[in-house]
């Protein structure tokens, strides 16, 4: 058989699976316990066919002639365009068909009222898709890529239709769609007919555009305060983050090494670490006010409580991405240059600041943007730190937790916060042009940084040391804190809070993980471990596809697949209750759906080192591998995922990572069955029970270090070029958009 | 081994607005070792890989064997490729990359590692199996390049740059391998470079090309005595362009004179004012007695075997090469300038 009829073989019988074997609609238990064979043919785990013919689900029927008509295809001597045109007919139709039917049919008969009308109501209706749905809609997808390809698109190679027709078909799924739900949200009226107005009213409202707080008396509104925030974060991040990379690459400051490590830090823990940190200090009960009480009888204040706290704590986390963007950019400043411009008679201020920091100004305002971004997408901070300064993020997740629940209002809030997001996000891929995915720079110049100006240098110094000291006190809270009987109180050193949270009995059947901490933990770690390979393999791909193939609609793919990246965390986990809550997809309260929002949070840090290492590996090496007769998949196995060994378990420890310490889109889609670490946590803080609290971070921290530090290990500084872009590069992809 | 004729029939390749290729049509005969010749950006790299499969045609047609290949890929065309950085898969020894091409087709093993040993032998790299890529100088990277180019016995094999990234007395060695190879298997191989000296060195013919068309083709002799426009003279090797008029004396021959030189020589259609190309060796110092073109010796430099002389004289400053190292000028000598009777060609009319 031809390969092209392999393949058409291969999906037809996925599809035929689908229909005729396995339960078409979502199962209350997993699928893997085995529990629907024992009833095969009930009303909920019938496969389709069996619905059709026992339980009246008839419209069903129509995805199964598609698959009928697909089947003589399978003829030989077809010729290539006619099969390739049929091929794209039904696998578009029978997607569509399947797409339509889940979203026409809801579990009561029709979804909607005009549809009722025209075919009258129907006997029954039908829950979520399930497995069977998923495979028989992955077969049509499937058939249509082979069409594509058939057709001449692609380069008429099979594998990267089929790899681009599914990862475009993911991400629109999974992302795209459960933000347009959350458009359509903001718009609906009472009724749940679309209204431009209902989305104006609840837009425009005080609450959020007021400006009572600058005439006095009262808050402002909460865009506001987002953007006030974030101004603050930012300015002050570039400029942090400025000093430390001059000192860093430019002075002969002894610790570099120790500068470097504490930044990548941040990075690497939860996002609520420092804000734990800065209340141990200088909350209340912190050690700061309980000092200040004691020495000079200053009522302790809750100052840190707003804003003043939040720009702090904001500044201390972003620093670090900011400081890791701008190494890159202070590095590409060649040092020759900076050597002409001193031949030239400048003195060492003048070169400074009329050669070098003018040659830096894209990267400052790329590390401005990121700043800014990651301030609004923030949601650790503010909901630890925030008080009664109210930023969209956190107004976003009122809105939808506890009495509050108003969908159209935290729609709304999403769609602002969204728009300012994006708004950024445009503006920074304006500022670095086409090249988003910069590696480090610096082609191995020949000359030596220049030392810095003597003023500036005092400046960095006085600024950066400073905050690095404070950085490692807060850290050191962080991690201390869970040793004492009650901070702010009682100091007597204990192992209580350890012991509550991760306790451990032997009992006749085994261990029992009896601590309260447990559950959360292992769901984390297991759910981030299948996210993983997911992630990795999708990133991976899709950097194979977009470095190394071109064809039509590749800048709409590549433009797709990093958007998804500007969405803020909390955007992501609202449109995910409002679109995933009801069928055709209803995987909300399933581990599913923590995997899902996982893996699609995390695939542009996959894609990113991807990229990152696909620049390196010489396009030639392809190209010699097609002379020779290797078609795209071969080639992408023999030749290319060899070389991206260090690629792959960057991608692979970086998602882990950020899914054990993802809390902003996370927090939505937590359930009893499924908890997990970063919420529990913010949950104990929200009781004020700091004590397992911060245990819990101390473990989380120390896990998170051994997982990168035995990885470092194992792959070691191994470097493609001569170039050490790893770490630093690797390590900023990992913190940009994190939360 | 089936060695494969080729031809390109009114083949363009655009890059939106921008003519990489621009109509050009041309044969290469089998067996033959034919030069893709040109300054950067002339289009020579573009059409090797046309050829290849690595690019596809915008318009025109490309037939490799009588088979018209236009659109097929390259992992379907039975070409292989020598590339300029050798494109060694670095995770793989010698041997397995030698044998990447048996073994992606699905060949059993030990039908691959024959095959490569053959290949290896050919190119005289018995016993590097297990090496890998980082572990060869340059000269063996690039046989293990050819070697493995060689594997699939294809009807053509292309070498794009081959001797760019080796030193210039390795250049030579590895050159006349590659002729020699080529001539013994007698394969069909297309050679891209800009160094005029190695075309002529290998090529059974040269396709001079020069901003996306091709700008003349012919034996290397051709192309060096009878280049039919300026900037093919002062491609294939220096050239002084002078001004001369030329008449006509009969059906074949005119007199040309350049001052007051004269000299009869195949007219090739023109007449009247022309240009003249004059090469460095063609400019011969007179003996005394002989009518010449007087001239003054500007600049003078010693290159070991031979002098290279700038001589300014009334038709402009001359580039002269003499062989008379034991007798050498020295600026500002006068001297008395003759042309010898080969190394003048008249190009088209001004």
């Amino acid at each position: 058989m031809s390969p092209q009829r392999k393949a058409i073989a291969l999906w037809l019988t996925v599809g035929a699976v689908g229909f005729l074997a396995i339960p078409w609609y979502a199962l209350q238990d997993s699928i893997l316990s085995g529990a629907w064979l024992r009833n095969y043919s009930a009303r909920e785990n019938a496969p389709a066919l069996v619905q059709v013919l026992r339980h009246g689900r008839i419209w069903l029927l129509a995805i199964g002639a598609m698959l009928l008509l697909a089947a003589p295809l399978l003829a030989p001597g077809i010729a290539r365009r006619l099969r390739a045109r049929a091929l794209l007919v039904v696998g578009a139709a029978g997607f569509v068909i399947l797409a339509a039917q889940g979203f026409a049919i809801g579990p009561q008969g029709w979804g909607f009222d005009s549809l009722a009308r025209i075919f009258g109501s129907l006997a029954t209706g039908q829950y979520g898709m399930g497995w069977g749905a998923t495979l028989a809609a992955t077969s049509f997808a499937m058939l249509f890529a082979l069409g594509l390809a058939e057709s001449g698109y692609f380069n008429g190679d099979a594998f990267i239709a089929s790899s681009v027709v599914a990862i475009a078909l993911s991400v629109a799924i999974f992302t795209f769609f459960p933000v347009l739900t959350i458009l359509a949200s903001a718009f609906e009226d009472g009724s749940g007919a679309l209204s431009a107005t209902a989305f104006f009213n609840r837009l425009f409202t005080a609450k959020i555009w007021t400006l009572a707080c600058l005439s006095g008396g009262g808050r402002c509104g909460v865009a506001w305060n987002t953007l006030l925030l974030a101004l603050l974060c930012a300015v002050g991040c570039t400029a942090l983050g400025l000093a430390f990379a001059l000192i860093v690459t430019r002075t002969s400051f002894r610790y570099k090494r120790m500068l470097r490590a504490l930044s990548v830090l941040p990075i690497i823990t939860p996002p609520f670490v420092i804000g734990l940190g800065l209340i141990l200090m200088f909350g209340r009960a912190g050690l700061i006010n309980q000092w200040l009480e004691w020495g000079f009888g200053i009522e302790p204040s809750r100052w840190i409580y707003g804003l003043p706290g939040l720009v702090l704590a904001q500044i201390f986390s972003f620093t670090p991405i900011a400081f890791l963007v701008l190494i890159g950019v202070v590095e590409g400043v060649s040092p020759s240059i900076e050597e002409a411009a001193q031949t030239l008679r400048a003195s060492r201020w003048r070169t400074f600041v009329d050669v070098s920091l003018p040659l830096m100004r894209p990267g400052l305002a790329n590390a401005f943007l990121i700043s800014f971004i990651e301030s609004i997408a923030d949601f650790g901070n503010p909901i630890v730190l925030g008080g009664n300064f109210g930023v969209l993020a956190t107004e976003v997740f009122f809105s939808v937790v506890g009495a509050q629940l108003d969908q159209g209002r935290a729609a709304t809030l999403g769609i602002l916060l969204l728009l300012f997001a994006l708004v950024a996000f445009f503006a920074q891929r304006r500022v670095l042009g086409r090249k988003v995915y910069t590696a480090l720079a610096g082609k191995g110049d020949a000359g030596l940084p220049t030392p810095l100006p003597t003023g500036v240098r005092r400046a960095c110094y006085a600024v950066a040391l400073p905050w690095a000291a404070l950085t490692i006190a807060i850290y050191a809270m962080a991690m201390l804190g869970g040793f004492v009987e009650q901070w702010g109180r009682n100091y007597t050193p204990t192992l209580k809070h350890y012991a509550k949270a991760f306790s451990i009995e032997w009992v006749n059947h085994g261990i029992l993980w009896s601590g309260t901490a447990w559950s959360s933990f292992w769901t984390t770690v297991e759910l981030s471990a299948i996210a993983a390979p997911i992630t990795a393999v999708l990133g991976i791909l899709t950097a194979y596809i977009l470095t190394r193939h071109r064809f039509a609609g590749r800048a709409a793919f590549e433009f797709g697949t990093m958007l998804s990246f500007a969405i803020p965390g909390t955007v992501i986990g609202v449109s995910y209750i409002l679109a995933f809550n009801v069928p055709p997809i209803e995987i909300t309260g399933t581990a599913l759906v923590l995997i899902v929002c996982n893996v699609f949070r995390n695939m542009p840090v996959g894609v990113r080192a991807g990229i990152a290492s696909m620049a390196q590996i010489d396009r030639s090496l392809d190209e010699a591998s097609t002379t020779l007769g290797a078609r795209g998949a071969t080639t992408l196995k023999r030749v290319l995922l060899p070389l991206l060994k260090p690629a792959i378990i960057a991608a692979l420890v970086y998602s882990f990572v950020r899914s054990m310490t993802t809390l902003s889109a996370i927090i939505f889609l937590v359930s009893a069955e499924y908890e997990w670490a970063t919420t529990y946590i913010i949950n104990r803080v929200t009781n004020g029970d700091y004590g397992v609290a911060i245990a819990y971070c101390s473990v989380l921290i120390v896990l998170m270090l051994a997982v990168i530090w035995i990885i470092q290990r194992l792959v070691g500084e191994r470097t493609l070029g001569r170039r050490t872009a790893g770490a630093d590069a690797g390590v900023a992809q990992l913190g940009a958009t994190a939360a | 081994m089936k060695a494969a004729a080729i031809e390109f029939r009114q083949v363009s390749k655009l890059y939106g607005e921008v003519a990489a290729v621009r109509d050009i049509s041309f044969t290469i005969a089998a067996s033959t070792l034919v030069t893709l010749l040109g300054p950067s950006g002339c289009g020579k790299t573009t059409t090797l890989r046309m050829i290849a499969g690595l690019e596809l045609p915008t318009s025109g047609s490309i037939l490799i064997g009588g088979e018209d290949v236009t659109r097929v890929p390259a992992a379907e065309r039975d070409v292989s490729m020598v590339f300029q950085s050798y494109a060694l898969f670095p995770h793989m020894s010698v041997i397995e990359n030698v044998g990447y091409g048996v073994a992606v087709a699905g060949r059993p093993k030990d039908e691959v590692q024959s095959r490569a040993k053959a290949a290896m032998a050919t190119v005289g790299l018995t016993g590097f199996d297990a090496r890998l890529p980082s572990e060869l100088s340059g000269g063996q990277q690039q046989r293990v390049a050819v070697a493995r180019a060689l594997v699939l016995e294809p009807a053509v094999l292309l070498f794009d740059e081959p001797l760019s990234n080796l030193d210039a007395r390795l250049r030579r060695q590895m050159r006349e391998e590659i002729r020699d190879l080529q001539q013994r298997l007698s394969l069909t191989v297309v050679y891209v470079t800009h160094d005029q000296s190695e075309a002529m060195a290998v090529s059974d013919r040269i396709i001079v090309m020069n901003k996306a068309a091709i700008a003349q083709e012919g034996a290397p002799r051709e192309l060096y005595e009878q280049p039919r426009d300026v900037f093919v003279a002062g491609f294939m090797g220096d050239a002084n362009r002078v001004r001369g008029t030329l008449a006509r004396v009969d059906a074949a021959l005119g007199e040309l004179s350049i001052g007051p030189l004269k000299l009869r020589l195949p007219h090739r259609g023109l007449s009247g004012e022309v240009d003249v190309a004059v090469r460095p060796e063609a400019i011969e110092l007179a003996l005394p007695g002989e009518p010449g073109l007087a001239g003054t010796v500007r600049k003078a430099a010693y290159i070991g075997g031979v002098m290279e002389y700038t001589i300014g004289t009334a038709v402009g400053d001359l580039f002269v090469v003499n062989m008379a190292v034991d007798r050498p000028l020295s600026a500002g000598a006068e001297v008395m300038l003759k042309l010898a009777n080969h190394g003048v060609v008249p190009i088209a009319g001004v």
